[in-house]
């Protein structure tokens, strides 16, 4: 997947280099979007896509904040999102330039306004939950028949993650993910931004960390799809994209996602458009692309994220708009809780924390 | 004049200065400045157009708070000696590997040599990181060197080497272990076997003479390859965060946090500052160590 991405950028940047004609670069996150509709976006505008891809919210805001990336549209999560609009990192969008605005959803861009008022810098291209992903086989012999999938306590009870070490376990490399989750499981509140309220998960974390073989970002997806692992704390719709992996290897492994029946982080990739973009129309020619209804459907049907359109609803597949795991009931959706970001003081003591976490120093 | 020789002299201090010396002083402003949210995400910025007065206030703003952050909190003492012990031991497993495939090089016939020194530079036609990743699939669970274990019964479980300090090792031993074998492999091609002849006339025995005078005529390979060798894998990034476990403990990737994480370039540049100085110091003591002998030679 990874590779296929990348050989498709270097054509990418072959074509472009050869036709000197107008470009748009775009960075977003690895194995979230239907690499045809790159090929449709160049086709219906005759403009060159520059497509790269990065891993984590803190490579990209780096580059955010180092300025002069050469990227057009970027896309960061909601809480970094508002600390880059806070630095001063990206432009207003230009509604008129965006007809398809008309196709949102107004219950996400109502929580997405919490980041970034008045929808004003961003759209919203995917939003999911965070939860854990298991191999149901190899879960169930472990911790048997009836094994918390469901529960946050599968992965912060040390005793079911002593069994569960043999087969493999991994977790984001994100605090920003795993610390409020831990907060949920101790009963306190997930967005806390009390140090010592947050120190209370330290213990916790370091009770189940010898029985962690990584925390690492996107090679979950695979770890998981290949049965080199049988647990993963991390996104919901890379999990999802794991299970169809492994479906389509046909290799007898069995995926399943569960967001934390405790309550589970709810988050939001927003597109946005860097404020030294070096081609803000073109820019605006993608977000209005993407937030086509049919396109918008076709990405979700493809990485198994729910989005923040509304019209693009009719057109998801089922096992995407049918799946409570992708598109929450009401209820559900009431469950699903929201972080808002560090300062920097508090995030030099988390950062701290976990380094101290992952590595017993 | 000697115009020509002042060129000829000109032109290293120039690739020192231009490759060197501005990016460090870029670097060390930047760690005697202050944490901002802004871009770049640090301050004082310097402000030509307020004059001497901007100049002022900027030199005026910088200090060394970063420095003495670092001393407060033993993670960066630790990641320090931790990446230092990984690159000593790993150059050691390095030279234990490399200066046998160099003396063989030296020992074969010399219509293979070419050939030999060709394979030794092939595995550079292909990406560092394709290389590192194809050691994760051979080092997992379910990868190759478990499943040939497991097929030999030497093991009925398969081990654990991904995401350990031992994958970190391997990793920087198939790596590096060129820049090991080229300079040794020089070294002793440039020896002349007259001598080995003459030890063995003296009544040395072929191991005696080995220690007595392969060894010592190839010691400026040895120490140019454990040089090229020790000074990136001290740094090395891409390796333990590949191969290593969260548990792998290097300074690299104390930096990148700092960087990335924390958002905090001056204290990164700080520990970047610090760790180009625990490399500079063994470097000139080594330089000065071998002036010497050479002047008592002399």
């Amino acid at each position: 997947m990874k590779t296929s991405l990348l050989s498709f950028t270097a054509v990418l940047a072959l074509t472009a280099a050869a036709a000197h004609a107008e470009e748009v670069r775009v960075y977003n996150w690895s194995d979230y979007i239907d690499e045809s509709l790159l090929e449709k976006f160049e086709a219906e505008t005759g403009i060159d896509l520059i497509y790269d891809v990065f891993d984590s919210n803190e490579v990209l805001e780096t580059k955010m904040l180092a300025g002069g990336s050469g990227y057009d549209v970027v896309v960061p999560t909601g809480s970094f999102l508002q600390r880059q609009i806070t630095a001063g990192a990206f432009q207003k969008l230009d509604p008129e330039q965006l007809p398809n605005l008309k196709n949102m959803w107004d219950v996400i861009q109502k929580r997405t306004a919490e980041f970034d008022p008045d929808n004003a810098y961003s759209i919203n291209y995917m939003w999911g939950t965070t939860g854990m992903g298991v191999n149901l086989a190899k879960v169930q012999e472990a911790l048997g028949e009836d094994a918390p999938i469901d529960s946050l306590d599968l992965v912060f009870k040390p005793e079911n993650m002593k069994k569960l070490a043999a087969c493999g376990v991994y977790f984001l490399d994100a605090p920003t993910e795993v610390i409020p989750a831990a907060l949920k499981f101790i009963g306190e509140d997930p967005d806390s931004k009390d140090a010592d309220v947050i120190a209370k998960t330290e213990p916790v974390l370091k009770a189940i960390r010898p029985y962690i073989s990584k925390f690492n970002s996107s090679e979950y997806i695979n770890a998981l799809a290949n049965g080199d692992i049988c647990v993963a704390f991390g996104w919901s719709g890379d999990i999802l994209q794991a299970r169809d992996r492994a479906a389509e290897a046909n290799n007898g492994v069995e995926i399943a996602f569960n967001a934390p029946k405790e309550g589970a982080l709810m988050w939001f990739d927003q597109m946005a458009i860097p404020v030294d973009a070096p081609n803000p129309t073109g820019a605006h020619k993608f977000l209005n692309f993407i937030m086509d209804a049919q396109n918008m459907a076709a990405a979700s049907n493809y990485v198994y994220y729910a989005n923040g359109n509304k019209a693009s609803q009719e057109f998801l597949n089922e096992d995407v708009i049918g799946d409570t795991a992708i598109y929450p009931d009401a209820a559900a959706l009431d469950n699903l809780y929201t972080f808002s970001p560090y300062d920097p003081k508090l995030q030099r003591i988390v950062t701290r924390m976990w380094t101290g976490i992952k590595s017993g120093v | 004049m000697n115009l020509r020789r002042f060129f000829l002299i000109a032109v290293p201090y120039l690739w020192l200065g231009a490759l060197f010396l501005v990016p460090f002083v870029i670097v060390l402003k930047i760690a005697l400045s202050d944490i901002a949210l802004s871009i770049p995400p640090y301050t004082p910025q310097l402000d030509l157009s307020a004059g001497w007065e901007g100049v002022r206030s900027f030199f005026a703003d910088l200090d060394f708070e970063n420095f003495t952050f670092l001393t407060t909190d033993d993670l960066y003492w630790k990641a320090y000696l931790s990446s230092l012990q990984i690159a000593l031991i790993s150059t050691f497993v390095t030279l234990l590997v490399g200066y046998p495939m160099a003396y063989g090089m030296a020992r074969a016939a010399s219509e293979w040599r070419p050939t030999l020194l060709m394979l030794v530079i092939l595995p550079f036609w292909t990406s560092f990181l394709i290389r590192i990743y194809a050691w994760m699939g051979i080092l997992s669970n379910e990868g190759l060197l478990n499943q040939f274990l497991l097929w030999t019964g030497l093991i009925s479980e398969p081990l654990t080497i991904l995401n350990t300090n031992l994958a970190v090792y391997i990793g920087i031993v198939y790596a590096y272990l060129p820049f090991m074998i080229l300079p040794i492999y020089a070294a002793l091609e440039k020896m002349d076997d007259s001598l080995l002849e003459a030890a063995e006339d003296l009544g040395c025995s072929r191991v005696t003479a080995f220690w007595l005078v392969t060894i010592p005529l190839s010691k400026s390979g040895i120490i140019a390859g454990c040089f090229l060798v020790f000074i990136p894998a001290i740094g090395e990034f891409v390796i333990p965060s590949l191969l290593g476990g969260s548990g792998t403990l290097m300074i690299g990737k104390v930096l990148w946090e700092e960087f990335f994480s924390n958002r905090d370039w001056p204290v990164a540049s700080a520990v970047a500052i610090i760790l180009l100085l625990i490399l500079i110091i063994p470097i000139i003591l080594f330089q000065r160590n071998e002036q010497k002998q050479r002047e008592a030679e002399g």
